[in-house]
């Protein structure tokens, strides 16, 4: 089948019984998408850029509706005007006839980057662990998987292993920031094919990079925390995704181009790689009811994030957590770099709690998650006192300490003993810190 | 006052801190708001938290905020959208010259009728649903009920800014004037008559919010086409907001429908007297709340053939709706617009010069869109299986401005007599036995998640949080 054929699109519609006909959409759209006529105001697929500008103004919510479809099945703008309610979503098997596979919810081209989080997207972002992935760094992080966690396979493919490798293709590869010169963020879907690669939240994987480095040699593998969920990136297929920043410079602002990052972020789909893993047996989400995640992390190290919370959204009509909080602390330099950015604001209030600070915003005084957490210090105390809450820390190295430091304040404002409190959080393996 | 820094605590884009003169006469009038809106604004909820939408700026992303926020330290804005760099005049004798960025001394009085005339429905739907809050039939709703207060009184603001800069101390005085009238006070009513009825209730708010704010639509959409750049570009960003107006209005009947069709379909009845018994509002009721609202409305357009309006489109001052999107000449001289009048016990068509008709042509384009939304609440009707359907009164129904005032028409359009009229007056005016069912119905709910009995919940909550939330914190 041909490229153009398979290309998928979240298709941009107006839910015509709730809308009210005001115009605002209209009248906001940037680029002259929206349409009306006596009867409908309709989204012209062909014009949509996904700038997502129509979205707040609207009053009535009906504006934020969309549809999985093959490009060029694609309702067209005479459909939408007939309609007196949205047709139903396609269901998998109908996609799978259009010859739609495996590629989840992920879009044919950069413009889908920008895509709310209908299906699949949910918090997050990238990783890029580096290699060391040691997680012993910091005295307080667990080394313990929650007691409801799901058992989790490791090093099934590796060096040591009966396999070296495995060969997995690439079914989508999209842009998950804005376009800017000093970040360049990627999403990346995996298709293992028919070989086994179980994975849970908050594991990685590795990708060789082919060829050899400047001494001759191969280059080692890079490890990469995985951002969706256990049934996959796209439900009930064998992929997964990842989220890759692409390295320009390096931790002192030299400019370096990173190996496996450069690699990954300029793969087109149907390229293959080497994979390597699943890696890691602590870093796991608890999956008992009524369980709380408290999640905090900075840029790339959102990925773990995506996953957990898309595996609880993804539960969520199950009842199961129906109590369970999930609150997300994200940190960027700027609300352009931040991955996913779209897709988050689209998680109902109700299923998550977010917050976001921004620390390079022109004109507005930096902000870090510890500064999040601290002005939500009364709703983290609770949650450091609850058995049933877990936290976990993913991004750069320098973040650990102030995080560590925000929660020994929310403890004592709370009036919680610190070293008791931080005692327990380990000891029970409620504290997880994953920093690069 | 002088502690105050306005440019701080006014969010505006029309660099409010760079213009003393303007900043000096905002720093008095604001005092004179705020405790026009203690004294009239919502009743006995100074105190509390509410859940709004605030404008801090006139993009997507800034002028939807949404937080808790005491009414009273509301953060009323002034924002104009972008202008457009060489804009032309695009209407009337003036089509195509630049549009003015200041006004024009020969249009300065008639301009400034406008915009006082628009500027005074603000405060008087504010002053009209002051009481409605104690009844109100859920949280979500009461928080909608005070989001529309606040952003009618942003309104106000919108057209004081214009006042205070253009109408020097004209237009402070009108600022002024504009705080002095109060909604039905006898000695110093509202201009316009409909903003001097009560509203008294929530069907009666629903419908309001459904017929009369988008009667503002209209205008306000008229208004954006104006040569005068200034208030081309405030009216426009106003839309936005009353667009959250209009879907409280239209969302709030259709949850009335839907609660009333439910317990039609739950007690297998169209009895009126079963419904009533039941709690919940008969769709008679509706049709009636819906003539009378739809025709006090379309009154609001004005006289069917009016030399002001020739002279406002003539001169550039107001367009017609989507005046940018039509395809005639845009000058209009010569052409012709078919009003309807009384002729020997009928109702006839007649032709009259389309300049002097154009409030006809813009309460035809209101009536037009008013019906299709008609059309979507019978969608929830038909949805029940239910056979009934509303419908929109003749445009002759019940007037009370222009050549049909003083004729009885009945709702389908025939010419009746004094004595018809006064027989059926009951079946298609809501009577005064059902104003005051309806306000039997009136009590206060305010659980979260609660809702009154005569009312559906809405398909989903504010700004994306749950139907449940805590929209308004009483404290």
């Amino acid at each position: 089948m041909d490229m153009a054929d398979a290309a998928v699109i979240k298709q941009h519609l107006i839910d015509p019984e709730i809308c009210i006909r005001c115009n605002t959409c209209e009248a906001t759209c940037p680029v002259g998408a929206v349409t009306h006529d006596d009867r409908n105001y309709v989204v012209d697929a062909a014009k949509c850029n996904f700038c997502m500008a129509c979205i707040p103004p609207c009053p009535t919510g009906s504006i934020d509706n969309w549809r999985l479809m093959p490009r060029v099945r694609a309702y067209t703008v005479q459909e939408q005007l007939g309609w007196d309610e949205l047709p139903a979503e396609w269901s998998a098997e109908q996609l799978a006839a259009e010859g739609v596979v495996a590629e989840g919810a992920e879009g044919s081209g950069p413009a889908s980057a920008a895509l709310p989080a209908a299906s699949a997207a949910g918090a997050a972002a990238g990783v890029a662990f580096g290699t060391s992935g040691a997680v012993h760094a910091v005295a307080y992080g667990a080394t313990l998987p929650p007691w409801s966690a799901a058992h989790p396979y490791t090093h099934l493919y590796g060096p040591k292993a009966a396999e070296k490798s495995i060969t997995a293709t690439v079914a989508g590869n999209v842009r998950v920031t804005q376009v800017g010169r000093e970040y360049d963020t990627h999403h990346i879907v995996l298709d293992f094919g028919a070989m086994p690669f179980p994975l849970l939240e908050g594991q990685s994987i590795a990708i060789v990079p082919p060829g050899l480095d400047a001494h001759g040699r191969p280059h080692h593998a890079r490890q990469y925390s995985i951002a969706s969920p256990r049934n996959g990136e796209r439900p009930g297929y064998n992929n997964a995704s990842l989220t890759v920043k692409r390295v320009l410079a390096d931790h002192h602002g030299q400019p370096v181009r990173g190996v496996a990052s450069n690699y990954l972020c300029d793969l087109k789909r149907g390229d293959t790689v080497q994979v390597i893993g699943p890696f890691g047996t602590s870093f796991l989400m608890p999956n008992h009811p009524k369980s709380h995640i408290v999640m905090i992390c900075t840029g790339t190290g959102s990925a773990p994030m995506r996953a957990m919370t898309e595996w609880r959204r993804r539960l969520r009509a199950s009842g199961k957590f129906e109590s369970g909080k999930l609150m997300l602390f994200f940190g960027a330099r700027t609300q352009e770099e931040l991955p996913y950015f779209g897709p988050l604001q689209n998680l109902p209030k109700d299923f998550i709690d977010i917050h976001l600070a921004f620390s390079r915003t022109p004109g507005q005084p930096k902000r870090y998650v510890q500064d999040l957490m601290r002005e939500r210090a009364a709703d983290l105390g609770p949650l450091l006192a609850d058995p049933d809450a877990y936290f976990y820390v993913c991004g750069l190295k320098a973040m650990e300490e102030g995080v560590v430091l925000a929660l020994r304040d929310v403890a004592q404002q709370a009036g919680l003993a610190w070293d008791s409190v931080a005692a327990a959080l380990k000891r029970e393996a409620r504290l997880h810190l994953e920093t690069y | 006052m002088s502690s105050i820094d306005y440019s701080e605590k006014i969010p505006n884009n029309v660099n409010l801190a760079e213009d003393r003169a303007l900043k000096r006469a905002l720093e008095q009038w604001q005092p004179n708001y705020l405790a026009w809106w203690k004294d009239m604004g919502p009743d006995d909820s100074q105190n509390f938290d509410v859940y709004l939408r605030t404008a801090v700026s006139v993009d997507p992303q800034g002028w939807a905020q949404f937080g808790y926020v005491k009414m009273p330290e509301y953060r009323w804005g002034i924002f104009l959208n972008p202008g457009e760099a060489d804009r032309k005049i695009h209407f009337g004798d003036h089509l195509g010259e630049a549009a003015w960025q200041d006004v024009p001394g020969e249009y300065r009085a008639n301009l400034r009728r406008i915009i006082v005339t628009q500027g005074d429905t603000e405060p008087a739907s504010v002053e009209q649903q002051r009481h409605l809050g104690l009844t109100c039939p859920s949280q979500y709703d009461l928080r909608n009920l005070f989001q529309v207060n606040v952003e009618e009184g942003r309104h106000l603001w919108a057209m004081v800014y214009l006042l205070h800069k253009y109408f020097g101390r004209d237009g402070r005085e009108e600022g002024e004037a504009l705080l002095e009238r109060r909604s039905g006070q006898v000695d110093n009513p509202r201009i316009l008559q409909a903003f001097n009825e009560e509203t008294p209730d929530w069907l009666s708010f629903f419908m309001f919010t459904y017929f009369t704010d988008r009667d503002g639509k209209f205008q306000l959409c008229a208004l954006a086409e104006s040569s005068f750049d200034p208030l081309a570009r405030t009216t426009k960003f106003m839309l936005t907001e009353e667009a959250h107006h209009m879907f409280v209005g239209e969302s709030g009947i259709s949850r009335i429908i839907q609660r009333t069709c439910a317990a039609m379909n739950e007690l297998k009845t169209d009895d009126v007297g079963k419904l009533r018994a039941a709690g919940v509002i008969d769709l008679p009721t509706l049709q009636r709340y819906l003539n009378f609202h739809f025709s006090v409305t379309i009154d609001l357009f004005g006289a069917d053939e009016s030399s002001n309006a020739a002279t406002f489109y003539s001169t550039g001052l107001k367009g017609r709706f989507e005046e940018g999107k039509r395809t005639d000449d845009h000058v209009l001289k010569g052409q012709t617009y078919k009003v309807l009048h009384v002729q020997g016990g009928q109702l006839v068509e007649k032709e009259v010069p389309m300049l002097n008709a154009l409030n006809e042509v813009l309460r035809d384009d209101y009536i037009k869109d008013s019906v299709a939304g008609v059309g979507r609440w019978n969608k929830v009707i038909e949805k029940a299986g239910i056979p009934l359907r509303l419908q929109a009164p003749h445009k002759a129904f019940h007037r009370n401005i222009g050549s049909l005032a003083g004729v009885k028409v009945s709702p389908d359009g025939r010419v009746v007599s004094e004595a018809e009229w006064n027989a059926h007056v009951d079946h298609w005016l809501p009577s005064a036995a059902d104003r005051a069912f309806v306000a039997s119905l009136m009590g206060r709910v305010v659980e979260p998640g609660k809702f009154a009995n005569w009312i559906a919940p809405p398909m989903m909550g504010i700004n994306r949080q749950p139907v449940d939330f805590e929209y308004v914190r009483f404290n």
